[in-house]
């Protein structure tokens, strides 16, 4: 017979390292990552499902991090925007291409989306095949279903493209 | 707004997940992706979640001549994906692409939808458009039910007791059949303000045999409307798709929101079911063609 | 000089950390305080009988419950009026929890403290309140109608009568050749950060201080409310804002309740406690705005020029005036926009309703002018049968005419004299950019597609950049670093790099070596705030002030050091050189070394600043008389009167008439706010401006109900647009410094948005023929519109269908 809990243990592997952490069955997996594991680069901004800022990586997957519970990553794999950018091996970090394309073109004021809006276009950018120009209705959907109030998305859709051919030239 | 307290289990079978189930207050979680909001505005306090999500055998998309067998566990972008699903019944693709946005369809479930029974949902009216059922098991045994036996009322199902709908089934397109499906929603990805599909099916002289629509966002809960006799006959070339779409307009009974009024939804109904008709009557001459 | 950035598109250097996840929000710090919560009404108006805590304090978890009943001294009186003003007869404030009445759903009444958010929203959902139910009101009609009153005492709901005029308009408007008089609305909407406001306050109970986190536009004065209200000296309170996810006014207001709440409860319990505001709250316990009824007669000649302008507006303030009556004197003072206005009289009424507040919301009562005056302009040439953008340059102020003053008194108390513009170019520019002169070829091809094609403009002035003042520090050190700060905040604005280019190149330094901290008062304790499009003009020319005053000081030490005059002198790359002499030199963090004389030796750059070290006069004090030890300065900007930078957008709006959906296809925007310190950054403040005000054009509301019910609190049913609502945008600029300010700027934040609901309106009704008379606009009211028989059509579109064009 299954346990049915008020509290776990889950074990999850956050931006490739294993992590433990004990928590209420009923935390959201966005608190979980935020408060249980430190990692506050994950954003809240509803808290039901619209904004898109608490985007993250699950299983390959980007999903809405605050509508999962923490005790459904048991076992799983997440990634987060303090796992988007490469370690150098020389102490230091070679961003993202889309964390490239959103300095160089001016993609975020406040910042405060700008974690969702990363985990889910680097999610769409990696699983798409680069060697192919990136399509408007493909930026259209890679950053349609995230708000941001500060920078009325034309330059999002720029960093996007931007990301899109460096990751093309990298290919 | 965070979730009030709740107890918690993910069984690794059906029979302990029903077992579980049998708690006073005790809920299915599956995408959670309706859920979880209600959760956390404490709109919903069930006093035990059960995720199936671990459940073994509920995440295929099983073709058949027949139709499409969707698993509980299949995302919406799974289905939206699989080109078997829509070669069948090619509303579920056409329908589940207006679902949400995609990392709220990586997560949600075609199944959990309909469960979910709201009438803003595009699932529900599919279910209902295509003749569909689903299989629900409980205590004793599975059971298929039908759609119009499931849908209740807004956000409600004749499921009662401890059980869990293990998949949707969605009849196949019939031959010489085309489909269409349209939206307008105030914001794209948002519940639609109103939504229709339609499924148009000719006879061998191509002519109008049937014509039937279901609509998104109109009524209580979702309803098929034939709307044959507006067009029954017709040429598939020279049918008068409007005459069907004012016929729709007076079978409605649309409700007013903040987002639109009833007379606008109603005028919606008309001008969707014009647009998807066509959409459909060409898919269905070129289905005739090609079978 | 490798060094001038100004004016350069310099890349932010907010972003690494924010692109990371290393940025610093409000819920980002003290992962170990106690969580609030806050049991709010959900009643728009009502007595509190009764608060039973009892079965909340069962909760595992719980510290502590604070009611009204807990409240002493400054807490237990009303919150500030922030900015009293003669003509606001009647203002009333809440409480900081409610005092035995409720006057807006949301409104708090009972702080919980726990473990964490989850616990105390638990105690929450324990705690019984029992009201009495008064009558709501909502709405500025139902406020006006006055049968019911949201405070008592006040039964016309009248909070302020705001009046001004330049002339005496009612024989102006009798000698007109032509008048019309016509009835408005706008709608509320509202900011919207995507952080919700939030506060995190630490007490050290040894050195009796307080350290306040809170996401706010406006520490220093946080913390001068902080001390009043928890009777605490200035000394021992510091507040900082740390990285804010956006502002857009809501956060200028302070103290909000949770804000003294905060560290009160952080003080009584001696820990760490935090409040992060989740965004229900946020709708329904924030600030809202735009809510007007516009009542506005003209008066004009027979080529379209104004002759006499009268307006009255009824404004919605909510239920509360904390911030007086700034939305509606910007409103009546920026509604004259770029125009000629020959004599204008404004009256606004400020209401009572039992809502949330209304405070400046980006664009401040800006757009609702916009709205009135640019409807008025549409209105007179669809009347005389004249092009739009023709009677607009009719009416426009020329050239020649600056200084030009309005004869109005503005938000600041200071006069409407606009310092600078070429509203003439601007109307050019958008007349091109967007294709004006095209409009009826496009609107014969949008036809052939079955759509109604209609184009839009409206021009505004805006007031930027009002005092009273702002000050910068700007400090070298012995490394060569360059700290700078102002005390105003930031909220995305990307004042680090703007404020880090001013300082690189008046001083002559590598932006690498330049730091940058704004909105804490640790750092700088005087500031006003982030509002009015005021950082760049006052924090940028305080800044640029220090950073002179630094290089005067540096001239001066390295002229006695290089025996050569202060003139001669250059520093370029952090290096101070004798112009046009190569290798006489010395490195500015030499300079900074030089500039503070010690006696000890910490390391090997003291060293040389050390006593026995230099050869110095032994007349002379080690310190020159009037000198100060280090080489820093701090100054302040403090001017006559706010800078007025203009803009004019236009929008081109299909309709499908089938459905009635409005898209915008196309957007265009002028653009004027004198010299631009970084151009990246002020395009994306327009972009921004620009998303806001299409979504306040056609999407965002607040949907109350009669009962005072907000019906769409959630991202679900309050629509603000994602990419898929916002259109390209064109974008022209044209500069025209400011004469008032030693850097020729004028602000940009909130130019975007004002033009926004006036521009487009003007576009649908232009595509539809119908009079729009209320914004915002979606399709199903716009069905209602054109299926009424009795909605008013304009004579464009009667004309259009004489020559057999449909519209």
């Amino acid at each position: 017979m299954t346990g049915v809990d008020t509290e776990r243990t889950i074990a999850v592997t956050v931006n490739g390292v294993p992590r433990e952490a004990t928590v209420p069955v009923r935390r959201l997996l966005s608190d979980a990552l935020r408060h249980d594991l430190g990692l506050t680069g994950t954003h809240v901004g509803c808290e039901h499902g619209v904004c898109g800022a608490c985007t993250v990586i699950v299983d390959g997957d980007p999903v809405r991090s605050c509508l999962m519970l923490a005790v459904q990553v048991d076992g799983s794999s997440v990634r987060t925007v303090e796992g988007l950018a490469r370690d150098d091996h020389q102490g230091g970090q070679v961003l993202h291409p889309v964390q490239e394309a959103f300095r160089e073109c001016h993609a975020l004021q406040c910042g405060f989306c700008t974690p969702g809006f990363l985990m889910t276009i680097a999610a769409g950018l990696e699983s798409r095949d680069n060697a192919q120009e990136i399509s408007e209705e493909e930026v259209d959907e890679l950053v349609g279903g995230n708000l941001c109030r500060c920078t009325g998305y034309a330059n999002i859709k720029k960093a996007v493209r931007h990301a899109a051919t460096a990751m093309k030239d990298d290919a | 707004m965070k979730p009030a307290p709740f107890r918690y289990a993910d069984p690794g079978s059906l029979d302990e997940a029903l077992e579980v189930l049998a708690e006073e207050g005790a809920k299915v979680l599956a995408g959670g992706q309706s859920l979880l909001p209600l959760l956390s505005m404490r709109l919903a306090a069930p006093a035990t979640l059960v995720d199936i999500n671990r459940v073994p055998g509920l995440d295929s998309i099983e073709v058949t001549g027949d139709g499409v067998t969707v698993g509980a566990l299949v995302r919406h972008n799974s289905l939206l994906h699989d080109d078997a699903a829509a070669r069948s019944q090619p509303l579920l693709t056409r329908a589940t692409a207006n679902v949400a946005h995609p990392a709220v369809r990586n997560r949600g479930t075609t199944v959990g939808s309909i469960a979910h029974a709201d009438p803003s949902g595009e699932m529900t009216a599919v279910l209902a458009l295509t003749d569909g059922s689903v299989t629900v098991a409980g205590a004793a045994g599975s059971e298929v039910v039908g759609w119009r036996d499931l849908f209740v009322g807004p956000l409600e199902t004749s499921i009662a007791g401890p059980a869990v709908v293990t998949s949707a089934f969605f009849p196949a397109l019939p031959p010489r059949s085309g489909t269409a499906f349209q939206e307008v929603a105030r914001r794209k990805g948002d519940y639609a303000v109103c939504g229709a599909g339609v499924v148009v099916t000719l006879d061998a002289g191509r002519r109008v045999a049937s014509v039937r629509a279901s609509y998104v966002s109109v009524g209580l809960t979702p309803e098929v409307h034939d709307l044959t006799e507006a067009v029954a006959g017709s040429p598939v070339e020279k049918a008068d798709w409007a005459a069907a779409g004012a016929l729709a307009r007076t079978l409605v009974d649309p409700d007013t929101d903040i987002h639109a009024s009833a007379h606008y939804r109603r005028l919606l109904v008309g001008v969707l079911t014009e647009r998807t008709l066509a959409e459909a009557a060409a898919e269905a001459a070129a289905r005739a063609t090609r079978e | 000089m490798t060094t001038k950035l100004f004016g350069e598109p310099v890349r932010r250097r907010e972003d690494q950390r924010l692109i990371t996840g290393k940025g610093r929000y409000l819920d980002d710090i003290g992962p170990n305080a106690l969580a609030a919560a806050f049991v709010r009404s959900p009643h728009a108006h009502a007595r509190i009988v009764d608060i039973d805590v009892d079965a909340a304090l069962e909760v595992e978890g719980l510290v502590a419950i604070y009611t009204y009943e807990d409240l002493t001294g400054p807490m237990a009186e009303p919150l500030p009026v922030l900015i009293p003003h003669p003509q606001m007869h009647a203002p009333r404030t809440g409480f900081p929890l409610a005092n035995g009445e409720v006057n807006h759903v949301g409104e708090p009444i009972v702080m919980v403290v726990a473990t964490d958010r989850y616990v105390a929203e638990d105690a929450c959902d324990r705690i019984l309140v029992t009201y009495e139910e008064l009558p709501v009101v909502v709405g500025v009609d139902v406020a006006r109608a006055a049968t019911a009153a949201v405070h008592e005492e006040i039964p016309d709901n009248v909070a302020a009568r705001h009046h001004q005029e330049t002339g005496d308009v009612e024989p102006a408007l009798a000698a007109s050749p032509r008048t019309l008089s016509f009835t408005q609305y706008i709608e509320r909407s509202a900011c919207m950060p995507m952080e919700g406001k939030g506060v995190h306050a630490r007490w050290d109970s040894d050195d009796r201080s307080l350290r306040v986190y809170t996401s706010t536009q406006a520490s220093t004065s946080v913390r001068a409310a902080i001390a009043a209200k928890l009777d605490l000296s200035l000394d021992k309170v510091e507040v900082i804002a740390p990285d804010v996810g956006g502002g857009f006014g809501v956060k200028i207001v302070h103290p909000w309740p949770e804000e003294l709440l905060v560290p009160m409860a952080a003080i009584a319990l001696g820990q760490e406690v935090k409040w992060a505001e989740d965004r229900r709250e946020h709708f329904i316990g924030s600030a809202h705005e735009r809510q007007q009824r516009q009542e506005i007669t003209v008066g004009y000649d027979d080529d379209g020029r104004i002759t006499a302008l009268d307006v009255h507006i009824w404004h919605d303030n909510g239920a509360y005036t904390p911030y007086g009556i700034i939305v509606p004197i910007v409103t009546a003072t920026q509604l004259v926009g770029p125009y000629v206005i020959p004599v204008y009289r404004v009256v606004v009424e400020s209401v009572f309703t039992n809502t949330v507040i209304v405070t400046p919301y980006r664009g401040a009562g800006r757009p609702q002018g916009c709205y009135a005056m640019e409807r008025t302009m549409d209105r007179i040439a669809d009347d005389l049968g004249l092009d739009r953008a023709l009677v607009r340059e009719r009416n426009l102020i020329q050239t020649d005419q600056f200084p030009y003053d309005h004869h109005l008194t503005f938000q600041d108390g200071r006069p409407v004299i606009y310092d600078s513009g070429d509203y003439p170019g601007l109307l050019d520019k958008l007349r091109t950019l967007v294709g004006w002169s095209e409009a009826d070829r496009l609107r014969a091809e949008a036809a052939t597609r079955g759509k109604l094609l209609g184009v839009g403009m409206a021009m505004y002035v805006e007031g930027t950049g009002p005092g009273p003042y702002e000050g910068g520090h700007v400090q070298v050190l012995g490394s060569g670093k360059v700290l700078v700060s102002t005390g105003l905040t930031s909220q995305g604005q990307g004042h680090e790099t703007a404020f880090a280019q001013i300082v690189a190149s008046e001083l002559g330094v590598p932006i690498e070596d330049v730091e940058v901290t704004t909105g804490d008062t640790r750092r700088f304790g005087y500031a006003v705030g982030t509002f009015a499009s005021r950082a760049a003009v006052m924090s940028g020319n305080a800044i640029a002030l220090a950073a002179r005053g630094v290089r005067e000081k540096a001239l001066r030490i390295a002229a006695d050091v290089l025996e050569a005059a202060p003139e001669d002198l250059e520093i370029d790359e952090g290096l101070v050189q004798v112009k046009g002499v190569p290798g006489t030199s010395i490195p500015l963090r030499t300079v900074a070394v030089l500039s503070n004389p010690l006696r000890y030796a910490f390391d090997e750059a003291a060293k040389q600043a050390t006593q026995f070290a230099r050869a110095g006069s032994d007349d002379k004090p080690p310190v020159a008389e009037g000198d100060a030890p280090g080489l820093e300065h701090r100054d302040y900007y403090s001017p006559i009167r706010s800078t007025f930078a203009s803009g004019a957008h236009a929008a081109i709006v299909e309709i499908d008439p089938a459905t009635w959906e409005i898209d915008v296809v196309k957007y265009a925007v002028v653009h004027d706010c004198g010299n631009v310190v970084n151009p990246m950054i002020v395009e994306g403040q327009v972009h921004g401006g620009v998303a806001q005000g299409v979504g306040g054009a056609l999407y965002e509301r607040m949907a109350y109900d009669a009962d005072g019910q907000l019906q769409n609190a959630s991202f679900m049913d309050f629509l603000m647009p994602y990419a898929s609502e916002v259109p390209d945008i064109d974008i022209d600029h044209q500069q025209t410094p400011s004469p008032l300010n030693p850097l020729g700027i004028k602000g940009a934040g909130e130019a975007g948005v004002i033009p926004g609901t006036a521009a487009i309106a003007s576009a649908i009704e232009d595509a539809v023929g119908r009079r729009i008379t209320s914004m915002p606009i979606s399709p199903t009211e716009l069905y209602d519109l054109v299926r009424n028989p009795t909605a008013e059509r304009t004579a464009a579109a009667e004309r259009r269908s004489e020559n057999g064009v449909l519209a």
